[in-house]
């Protein structure tokens, strides 16, 4: 074991980790926002995430033929994600939780938990109906190549990262690319705009909110409206970056960017970005644990495999709900009577 | 199975009699049940019919019934008894003589009936949402199933062949940290109670926690070791007349468990609950499926006995059963007893003290606690006794199925636990255990069977097969009954009163008792008489 194996091999767990990471942000951003507005865990934002993945699949498959540029049709894809799962989510939230505004927290919880399970066989059944259950995405040959695999085709940061042996694919920095767009006309709408303002008094008091003149039902809607969109992105992200996805597979990264969420501080958007940055990071260590025992020549190291890579974000929402459960940057409330 | 109406506490008119409905019902049923399983009948012109798979689930699904409208159904006492014991003890195990798979049908339905009541204490009764609670039942299957399974020897020699520094001190060491931290842990919530956690007394909470841990792993590896030279004589696990300590030592496994996961985590509340229990049972599934010298992985261990008793044995063989079918019609009773003791804890807990305090949390948390209402112990002891009734069934599952892997007890079971208990009625005690045999003849025989009907269609492929649509079928039930109809299908009497009471009067108090769960309590709760318009300034962000 010497530093210079071991640095390079550690930037690019961080680096893999943070790219992760985006993907889990962005998902987060979808349950802290519907958090924030109605104190609700939206359950069914995991299947949300996975239409998005599923249409973005739907897209890249048909477009497959077609000769036109990769990131055309990787625009048309996030397109259709967000139309499809923002409108997915205004829907849910109309039908299963508007007529259960007034009832008992965990009333709408349960019924979360109900149309999270019937979009899954609803997802399964419609590609079953073709024949599909697992979707392999078909990405467009330039998306899977290695980023600044020449010194020439490449100039500044990429440079860089090539120098300190930083190992990427396109398809990674695309990724990255796009959460930070999206992160940032997020923020500006948030902050900047009538409507931003108008979601941002209706998460803090709806009554007041209301008296106010702001349609808070409306305001609710659009929350959903953004955070289905925010799924539909991550879901393409999602599926661009695992390659391989079925109808089922939104429930692990739904915790785990719940996961997220929780340790940012739930209602707040810039501890959702923080909390999935770190998880994916987190996550990235342990499944490389293995790897780096070997390195380090730990035989205890060496036995954690991967498959406690999804443990550990468990045993860190676990933890976090002890000790912290406001999160890193949240606000502490204490319960009114 | 349609015409289920709760009784209502102001009619003009009480029910009519229906003693000869009843035993009609029973008679007719009973025969379609026992004729449809004769193989002689099979054999006849009508065998087509009888073999199709959805006429199957129909009947066993009518003879069913007969039990619930012994239950429902104002009749003589004697014929209710008469179908309610006839069914279960006489016809049931008869028809299972011919097809044994009805047996299995049965056991099954018991299990998840005595999973659904103990679920239904900790959500329907406490009102704490565990989304985990699957746990406990591979707490009890595992119990019984490492030990009475080759399992045992294996870790035995592994053990013997790796016994590091282990030695008596060990055990000493490991038994020592074991109480100390546990009842260090038992005093620091003791405290918190009175006085406000700070920050110190979290961490301190943390580290005993650890200790905790420790110990255990200390204490069960030096007891390996310390037993290593027993391997060979446990080849196939501990002698099968275990079986009976085993059954208490699961419950009191399975509650052990149930506090240390609730310790932590019971200050939190409603959702943050329900997703840090969902969490807790996928690191115990994680777990199952990583510890491989304990659990043999994802391979599962089997084959896990069952109990012997002789007696028993020469009796089914006595009433013609077959040598193969001994330990189901053996389990069969025996789940029968459990469940009936189950429910009779139940219901003499709901009329206790400790019942109405968790009535009380559930409805309003703070009030109980104002009223003297101890909130972590009642918590506690709601969450232990759930989660000592799916040990116990854990447990025999290991011994009917013969083979547990982790995959028997991931969060989709935990789900389907749950809607059982919001289908029939959270609360409700016959509510839940008609709740659990709805999903699990629609499971077990109602979607394989469509399944089965629909292998040949040319135009429904593999992947759309309706035998594997059970989360449809469970999100359907969660969604449909929480908007339609939150009380279930047969509520609690209590809640049926309190929604009378409020239908009668105007109640204006009804928006400071937003309860953890009382679903249904009044107009404002009740989505089906919702005003149709959308009220925004009614319900508080809180």
């Amino acid at each position: 074991m010497d530093l210079a194996t071991l640095l390079p091999f550690l930037v690019n767990v961080i680096v893999g980790g943070l790219v992760l990471g985006f993907v889990y942000a962005i998902i987060a951003l979808g349950y802290t926002m519907v958090y924030g507005v109605l104190q609700l865990i939206n359950f069914a934002h995991s299947e949300v995430f996975v239409t998005g993945a599923v249409v973005g699949f739907e897209v890249f498959r048909i477009l497959a033929p077609n000769p036109m540029n990769g990131y055309l049709k990787l625009l048309i894809a996030l397109v259709s994600a967000m139309l499809i799962s923002g409108g997915l989510n205004v829907l849910i939230e109309r039908l299963a939780y508007r007529p259960l505004r007034n009832a008992p927290k965990l009333v709408p919880l349960i019924t979360a938990i109900g149309v999270s399970l019937i979009l899954q066989d609803v997802l399964r059944v419609i590609e079953g109906f073709q024949g599909r259950f697992d979707l392999t995405y078909t990405l467009p040959d330039a998306f899977g190549v290695k980023f600044c695999a020449a010194e020439s085709s490449c100039v500044g940061v990429g440079n860089f990262l090539r120098t300190i042996g930083v190992d990427l694919q396109v398809k990674d920095v695309i990724l990255i690319v796009v959460a930070l767009l999206s992160l940032t006309v997020l923020n500006y709408v948030v902050n900047r705009t009538r409507l931003g303002k108008a979601i941002r008094a209706v998460a803090q008091d709806r009554v007041t909110a209301g008296l106010m003149g702001i349609d808070s039902n409306l305001m609710i809607s659009a929350t959903f409206l953004i955070g289905g969109a925010l799924g539909g992105i991550s879901g393409v992200l999602y599926g661009m970056k695992v390659g391989t996805l079925n109808a089922y597979s939104g429930f692990e990264p739904g915790l785990v960017a719940f996961t997220a969420a929780v340790l940012g501080g739930i209602g707040s958007i810039p501890g959702a970005v923080l909390g999935g940055l770190l998880i994916g990071v987190i996550q990235k260590l342990v499944s490389v644990m293995s790897v780096l025992g070997d390195l380090v020549g730990s035989k205890n190291l060496a036995t954690i495999d991967d498959s406690y890579s999804k443990m550990g974000a468990f045993v860190v929402l676990v933890l976090i709900l002890i000790f912290k459960p406001t999160g890193l940057l949240g606000k502490s409330n204490t319960e009114k009577v | 199975m349609t015409a289920i109406n709760p009784t209502q506490p102001n009619r003009a008119k009480p029910a009519p009699d229906r003693t000869i409905l009843l035993i009609l019902f029973f008679v007719v049923t009973s025969a379609l049940l026992l004729s449809s399983h004769n193989q002689a009948v099979l054999n006849g012109s009508l065998g087509g019919l009888l073999r199709n798979p959805i006429f199957e689930a129909l009947v066993v699904s009518l003879f069913l019934a007969n039990v619930l409208f012994a239950y429902l159904w104002r009749a003589a006492p004697w014929a209710r008894a008469l179908v309610g014991i006839g069914s279960l003890l006489l016809v049931l195990p008869m028809a299972g003589r011919e097809d044994t798979s009805l047996l299995d049908l049965s056991i099954q339905i018991m299990i998840f009936s005595a999973l659904a009541l103990g679920l239904n204490i900790v959500v329907g009764l406490a009102g704490l949402l565990d989304l985990g609670y699957v746990a406990f039942f591979a707490v009890g299957a595992y119990t019984w199933g490492i030990f009475a399974s080759p399992r045992l020897s294996s870790i035995l020699k592994y053990y013997g062949e790796n016994p590091g520094a282990t030695n008596a001190a060990t055990l000493a060491i490991g038994l020592f940290l074991l109480v100390v931290t546990a009842a260090s842990m038992i005093y620091m919530r003791r405290m918190s109670d009175k006085t406000a956690p700070t920050r110190l007394s979290s961490w301190a909470f943390g580290l005993a926690s650890f200790g905790l841990l420790a110990g255990i792993i200390l204490t069960v590896r030096a007891i390996a070791v310390l037993g290593a030279s027993n391997a060979a004589g446990l080849a196939t696990g501990i002698d099968s007349n275990f079986f009976w300590l085993f059954l208490a030592l699961s419950i009191m496994a399975a509650a052990i468990v149930g506090v240390l996961i609730g310790l932590p985590v019971l200050k939190l509340k409603g959702d943050y609950l329900a997703i840090i229990t969902l969490g807790l049972g996928e690191v115990i599934r994680v777990l199952a499926n990583n510890l491989d010298l304990y659990t043999a992985g994802s391979q599962g261990i089997t084959p896990i006995k069952s109990a012997a008793v002789p007696w028993f044995n020469s009796l089914a063989g006595f009433l013609g059963f077959s040598e193969d079918q001994y330990y189901l019609l053996f389990l069969y009773v025996l789940v029968l007893v459990v469940v009936g003791v189950i429910l009779l804890v139940n219901v003499r807990l709901d009329r206790s003290r400790i019942g109405r305090a968790w009535i009380a949390i559930r409805d309003d948390e703070v009030a109980a606690q104002a009223m003297g209402v101890p909130l972590v112990q009642t918590k506690l002891i709601a969450f232990a006794t759930g989660a000592s009734f799916a040990g116990v069934m854990g447990m025999i599952f290991a011994a009917k199925q013969t083979f547990i892997s982790p995959e028997s007890f991931n969060l989709f079971q935990s789900i389907g636990v749950l809607s059982m208990v919001i289908l029939g009625g959270m609360g409700s005690f016959p509510g839940v255990i008609l709740g659990a045999t709805v999903v699990t003849l629609l499971n077990l025989r109602i979607l394989p069977g469509l399944g089965e009907a629909t292998a040949n269609i040319p135009w429904i492929p593999q992947q759309v097969n309706p035998g594997q649509l059970q989360r449809l079928v469970f999100g359907v039930i969660l969604v449909t009954i929480m908007l339609l109809r939150p009380e279930g299908l047969l509520p609690n009497k209590r809640r049926v009163l309190e929604l009378h009471h409020d239908e009668n009067q105007e109640d204006d108090s009804a928006e400071g008792n937003a309860g953890a769960l009382g679903t249904g309590t009044g107009d404002v709760y009740s989505p089906g008489k919702a005003p149709t318009k959308e009220n925004d300034r009614s319900g508080g962000a809180k």
